[in-house]
């Protein structure tokens, strides 16, 4: 009980910062509320970037997704996104920043809507944006569910958990603002930077070194592929380098780069931003790996008993059968699991608020649908001048309590883990979103209906990838359905791991087709929607006038 | 030294499909570490160093 005690006082703390950010500066208009007033320091720049990036995903999908599947998870996820990110935030997010201060944007629809002189296309691509950022909220409310319901030993129910973390987060949220979700940001992310060091240091100590748990590891047949990448092919690996160029157009990281007092605090950041990955990507990976040889653990050694059942009877099996026994062998909460069974207390239960603190870390999604709401949509369609600040705040505040109910609602029902619920849809549709940000920001013959193709294409495509996921149910490991197929060429399949398209991840054609989709369109309506010279000129000529 | 330090980020997203290690889980680097995970370890210390290099060379002054 006393780890589930230090979890909630690491709430209540969490809550209390949110609440002084509020009461310290209050917010003197939106752009103080929502961006922290243009004026983060380049500490708490860089912690809170990089936290807002860190999700539920980064230590419980990352160890999950690595005790199924090895140590394929570190180079498809981690090394990508270390070499991606960066470059994305030097070459996009540094002209996002100037251009955000000198026209005084909020939201990267603003953006749009300014770059392109459109109106209704931007709500389009609004509407788009906040359907994808709610698969992220929902492993934040499973991530939440997973790890109170572990470190209380099924006290607080998975249902619970959830409710609590997201009634928590978008507490301070509301109160804090960006300020306040900065600060709570740059907390989490040294909790959970100390705590693989620490996790792995304990947990090591505990299974009597490492050593022998990975020569025990490569001594059996059914375990040593989890220590190479052979399960996985060249091209689904491949695939995974499409991934990390979601970051960059989440609306969330877009407008956190334009929290920072000035550029050059990108320059840290970019730097240090691959070490940061391999201090919480490394543990997370290595510890799921591990976890396959702690079988001391009760916990753990059921998950392993699921896993062997779903390979001996795979073919007697239903597909009601094989989605328990998958849920029942799912890794989500196996690093907390491994830091309950090899920690002593005190120190699982600063370990376990560690964790929370990753989950957690949804707060910037959360304020970046308040943000866009009332900006992209209330405020654009005159609410604000009708009804005044206070009605845009408070259906700001309506809105997101709205979507994280749906979401809430979701995270209840489905059956798939954090890694996959993140990289199938929130991940992909980002990533296809990715072309609009650049054209934007470095194509002048990019006009509106080139951004309206490219984000209809995309919502299309997760669409489908979302309808093809629930209604066809996953075969069993090694075999896959085919959903669409020219002759005998198979083209979309459907399995165990996902969907696919020529043995790619939906993420490649997607985000392909939607850059052909922005280039041929433009250039098919540059003649007649091509906007002003003098809107060209304030996108082109920065630091030239 | 720009288009050396762009060259090196392209070098790096090529590196990065290292099939050389696929198969391949000895040796344990340090007794413990597998060598395609140490490989992806080092390869993300590289990611740094070339940052470095981009944000030395290719820094876009006229931003500022």
């Amino acid at each position: 009980m006393i780890p589930a005690l230090v979890v909630f006082a690491y709430l209540a703390v969490v809550l209390y910062i949110g609440i002084f950010a509020f009461r310290r500066a209050a917010p003197t208009d939106a752009e103080d509320y929502f961006l922290a007033g243009r004026s983060l320091g380049p500490t708490v720049f860089l912690l809170s970037l990089f936290g807002t990036n860190m999700t539920a995903f980064s230590i419980l999908g990352a160890s999950g997704h690595a005790f199924a599947n090895g140590i394929v998870t570190y180079g498809l996820m981690a090394s990508s996104s270390a070499l991606v990110i960066p470059v994305c935030l030097l070459v996009i997010g540094t002209r996002l920043w100037a251009l955000g201060k000198r026209n005084r944007f909020m939201t990267p629809v603003q953006m749009f809507r300014d770059r392109w002189e459109c109106r209704h296309i931007g709500t389009v691509i609004f509407v788009v944006q906040a359907v994808l950022l709610v698969p992220y909220i929902i492993i934040a409310v499973m991530g939440g569910g997973t790890v109170l319901r572990a470190i209380t030993n099924g006290f607080i129910p998975y249902w619970l958990g959830g409710a609590i973390v997201s009634s928590v987060v978008m507490s301070y949220v509301f109160l804090g603002g960006m300020r306040g979700t900065a600060w709570v940001n740059a907390l989490q992310t040294i909790l959970f930077l100390l705590f693989g060091t620490i996790a792995v240091g304990v947990i090591g100590a505990g299974m009597g070194g490492f050593r022998e748990a990975m020569e025990a590891l490569l001594a059996s047949p059914a375990t040593a592929p989890l220590l190479t990448r052979e399960r996985v092919s060249p091209l689904y690996f491949f695939s995974y380098t499409f991934i990390p160029l979601s970051s960059i157009a989440f609306p969330h990281i877009c407008i956190f780069c334009l929290t920072a007092r000035s550029v050059t605090y990108f320059r840290r950041t970019v730097v240090l931003y691959p070490i940061c990955m391999l201090l919480i990507w490394l543990p997370s990976v290595f510890l799921g790996v591990v976890a396959n040889q702690a079988r001391v653990v009760p916990a753990i050694e059921s998950k392993l008993e699921a896993r062997r059942q779903l390979v001996t009877d795979n073919a007697s099996l239903t597909a009601a059968d094989r989605a328990r026994l998958r849920a029942a062998a799912a890794g989500d909460d196996v690093i907390v699991r491994l830091v309950e069974g090899y920690a002593p207390l005190w120190l699982a239960a600063l370990l376990g608020a560690a964790v929370m603190a990753a989950v957690m870390a949804s707060d910037s999604q959360i304020l970046a649908l308040s943000t866009m709401f009332t900006e992209d949509i209330f405020a654009f369609y005159q609410g604000t001048a009708r009804f005044g600040h206070a009605a845009q705040v408070m259906t700001g505040r309506i809105f997101v309590v709205a979507v994280t109910a749906v979401a809430y609602v979701i995270a209840m029902r489905i059956p798939q883990t954090i890694f996959d619920i993140a990289t199938q849809y929130a991940f992909a549709g980002y990533a296809a979103l990715a072309p609009l940000l650049v054209a934007a920001l470095f194509w002048k013959n990019s006009t509106r209906w080139g951004a309206l193709a490219s984000t209809l294409w995309t919502a299309a495509a997760v669409a489908c990838v979302a309808a093809i996921q629930t209604g066809i149910p996953a075969p069993p490991s090694g075999s896959e359905i085919v959903v669409w197929a020219v002759g005998d060429w198979g083209i979309v399949t459907r399995g165990a791991a996902g969907t696919f398209v020529l043995g790619l991840l939906p993420v490649v054609p997607m985000t392909l087709v939607s850059a052909l989709l922005m280039i041929a369109v433009s250039l098919a309506t540059k003649h007649f929607s091509r906007p002003s010279d003098q809107t060209l000129a304030r996108y082109f000529m920065i630091g030239h006038t | 030294m720009r288009w050396f330090a762009f060259s090196a980020v392209a070098l790096l997203y090529v590196l990065h499909q290292d099939f050389w290690f696929w198969r391949e889980a000895r040796p344990l680097v340090f007794g413990f570490l597998p060598i395609g995970l140490f490989y992806h370890a080092a390869f993300t210390i590289a990611c740094a160093g070339v940052l470095w290099l981009l944000v030395a060379f290719a820094w876009p002054r006229h931003l500022e």
